[in-house]
């Protein structure tokens, strides 16, 4: 992988086994300075355990970790510069949120004239001011994962770890914090390194994304980048909701022209950008359900027709499950024109945004 | 499982439903056959147990003169408290004659360091079990957990021999050490699932925070902890106070418990057995753990479910 200048953090060679068990298997990621990182995957595939190997809460088994150039992999979770927020928001309940707040700081012996001035700048920042004197139980959960963000503030750390902070709070207050954190990061400019099952929160925040499966990075790129054009099979269904729809055919070439041949229907390739020369055999073919239109006439390198099978108003749009041929197929369509159950309709698409993976090994063709 | 019936809303007399049948709460008969069932057992069976206890009582407030009639259930003609001062300050066990007192300030003496101190080390214990998994710390718990199903009988030789050569036979300072080592399994036990079940995340908080082991353990853990405390404390008093083994093993008649003092009192063989005397005596050796049971009850309850249960 590529290293980058001045990482602030930066991770090389990192393992981790529990037992026989290798959670994390020789891992590489360099964050650059006030970079927003965001990883993302399925429970069980190590983003929380890398993170808590960053802030020094877990021994790794091999490998090294730098945060501003000074190597930390030996150093207590205080020394590394590091504020960490929680999912439970970890909040010490017996204390005042103040104190909560100043909690390290007085640990770490500090000044108090200092501490209150920090105290005030991260409660200003956060709009935790009327709030100092409340314990934590007195606090709804949006006020609480509030202080706990303010308890890294506090501490003026280079790196933000956020576990999962957000995963406890309803929906409506879930998409208000996200915002929160988004304009945090833009205030602040501090690097951020992100855990969190959830793509919507994946996608809005990060600068780049990296998408782990099996404690092993899939894919290391921006949101979009990695949305439109996903390294494999495992990347691709990952992200999308609804998620991208899949064909399993065979890739073919017929007078000179690639064509993707799923039982009788062929799809044309022409517009497709393959990675490298491809090579006949089996593959899946992945189109996201917005990049498919309906009733689309002429115009789309591809259309044909299908069945609708269920139709789910979702309000703003509407999904529309098909079945093409004998193949399950899903199409994203704005609320005004929604077919009917048991309608046959024509869709189109175009063959230059989707997505070709090896049927044997996922990897994008 | 109470109202399978569904309330029907005020307005549906309109489609025709009939507008008069159930609605709100099922209503529950006071002199149901379950009530009567479940409040006769429980009444029985409190009378079961507070049978002696009322028997103790009358008895240790009647005369000798009166005990002889024999009618031990019938309440006193006469109240007097003689049987009481005496056991407090005059019953004579072997030479000595100042009653139980000698034994009560013993008791005092060996239960409040044996609780101070075997809590603070088994919270300790049970801390560092708990949060700063170390390499052993599982065969550690798992050999302190044996020493739970362990019987006492077997270890006293052991142990007498061990004080006499460290030259502790026969203190109060020697049956503290007993108390506190014999109260650490079951002790640990308590604390280390206590802490078990409090957040992990707020621990790791406090690592990043900067606090050490003992930073997070006075400072974070202590003050959460205060019910399974008074667990532990409600558990080492009478369990301690109570103790009679240990009592009569490791120490001498001076420095006797109270509860071998009170056996020496009621089973002496000479003279006449004076039962009023007996009952007061016994009452007094189990007021402390009574007084105990009381004050804590509902603490108790729920630090034992809190603590002792889970894990």
């Amino acid at each position: 992988m590529t290293r980058l200048e001045n990482p602030s953090v930066s991770i090389q060679d990192l393992s981790l086994n529990f037992g026989a068990i290798s959670v994390l298997e020789t891992l590489n990621i360099d964050v650059a300075e006030g970079e927003f990182i965001v990883l993302l995957g399925p429970s069980g595939c190590g983003k929380s355990t890398l993170l808590n190997c960053i802030a020094g809460l877990l021994d790794v088994s091999d490998g090294r970790i730098f945060i501003k150039g000074k190597n930390v992999t030996w150093e207590e979770p205080k020394d590394r510069g590091i504020g960490m927020v929680f999912q439970s928001y970890a909040l010490y309940p017996q204390m005042t949120v103040e104190k909560n707040l100043s909690f390290g700081l007085r640990v770490a012996g500090i000044p108090k004239d200092e501490i209150a001035k920090r105290i005030a700048r991260a409660a200003e920042i956060l709009q935790i001011e009327p709030l100092l004197q409340r314990k934590p139980s007195a606090l709804s959960g949006g006020q609480r994962q509030r202080v706990a963000i303010g308890r890294a503030l506090v501490r003026d750390v280079d790196v933000f770890l956020f576990d999962e902070p957000l995963s406890n709070l309803d929906a409506k207050l879930r998409a208000e914090l996200r915002v929160e954190i988004k304009l945090l990061h833009s205030k602040l400019q501090n690097t951020m390194i992100y855990v969190t099952h959830d793509q919507i929160e994946a996608m809005t925040l990060a600068d780049r994304i990296a998408v782990m499966k099996g404690g092993v990075i899939q894919q290391l790129d921006a949101p979009q980048k990695i949305y439109n054009r996903p390294v494999n099979r495992f990347v691709a269904g990952f992200l999308g909701s609804p998620a991208m729809n899949f064909l399993d055919g065979r890739l073919e070439k017929n007078d000179g022209n690639w064509h993707f041949a799923v039982e009788d229907v062929r799809i044309p390739l022409a517009t497709y950008a393959f990675e490298k020369e491809p090579v006949p055999g089996a593959a899946v073919f992945g189109i996201r359900p917005e990049h498919v239109a309906f009733n689309s006439g002429s115009g789309w390198p591809f259309t044909a027709t299908a069945n609708v099978v269920v139709v789910e108003p979702m309000g703003s749009d509407t999904l529309v499950w098909l079945k093409l041929g004998n193949q399950n197929f899903t199409v994203r369509v704005t609320s005004e024109r929604t077919p009917n159950n048991a309608d046959t309709v024509s869709i189109g698409f175009d063959p230059m945004r989707a997505s070709l993976f090896d049927a044997a090994t996922g990897n994008r063709l | 499982m109470a109202d399978l019936a569904v309330p029907l809303p005020a307005d549906t007399g309109s489609i025709g439903l009939e507008a008069s049948g159930p609605r709100g709460p099922k209503p529950r008969h006071v002199f149901s056959r379950r009530n009567i069932f479940l409040y006769g057992t429980l009444i029985v069976v409190a009378l079961y147990y507070l049978l002696p206890l009322y028997v103790m009582v009358v008895t240790s407030l009647k005369g000798m003169p009166e005990i002889r009639l024999g009618n031990i259930f019938s309440p006193p003609l006469e109240i007097t408290f003689e049987p009481w001062v005496k056991a407090w300050s005059s019953a004579c066990t072997g030479l000595n004659c100042d009653g139980l007192s000698r034994g009560f300030w013993n008791s005092v003496r060996i239960t409040v360091p044996s609780v101070i101190l075997s809590i603070a080390i088994a919270s300790v214990n049970g801390y560092a079990l708990a949060n700063w998994r170390f390499k052993g710390a599982d065969t550690f718990f798992v050999i302190l957990i044996v020493g739970a199903f362990i019987p006492y009988q077997v270890m006293i030789y052991p142990i007498v021999i061990i004080l006499r050569e460290i030259g502790l036979y026969g203190s109060l300072s020697g049956l503290v050490i007993v108390h506190s080592i014999f109260g650490m399994p079951i002790l640990t036990l308590l604390f280390r699932n206590y802490f078990t079940s409090m957040p992990e995340e707020l621990f790791r908080a406090a690592r990043v925070d900067g606090a050490g082991f003992w930073g997070i353990y006075f400072r974070i853990m202590l003050p959460m902890s205060l019910p399974i405390f008074v667990v532990a404390i409600i558990l080492q008093v009478t369990g301690i106070w109570n103790d009679f083994l240990f009592g009569v093993v490791y120490t001498r008649p001076d420095t006797y418990p109270m509860t071998v003092q009170l056996n020496n009192i009621v089973n002496s063989v000479q003279g006449v057995k004076e039962y009023n005397v007996n009952m007061a005596a016994t009452i007094l050796t189990g007021l402390v753990p009574l007084v105990v049971y009381f004050v804590s009850g509902k603490l108790f309850v729920r630090g034992i479910a809190a603590g002792a249960v889970k894990g």
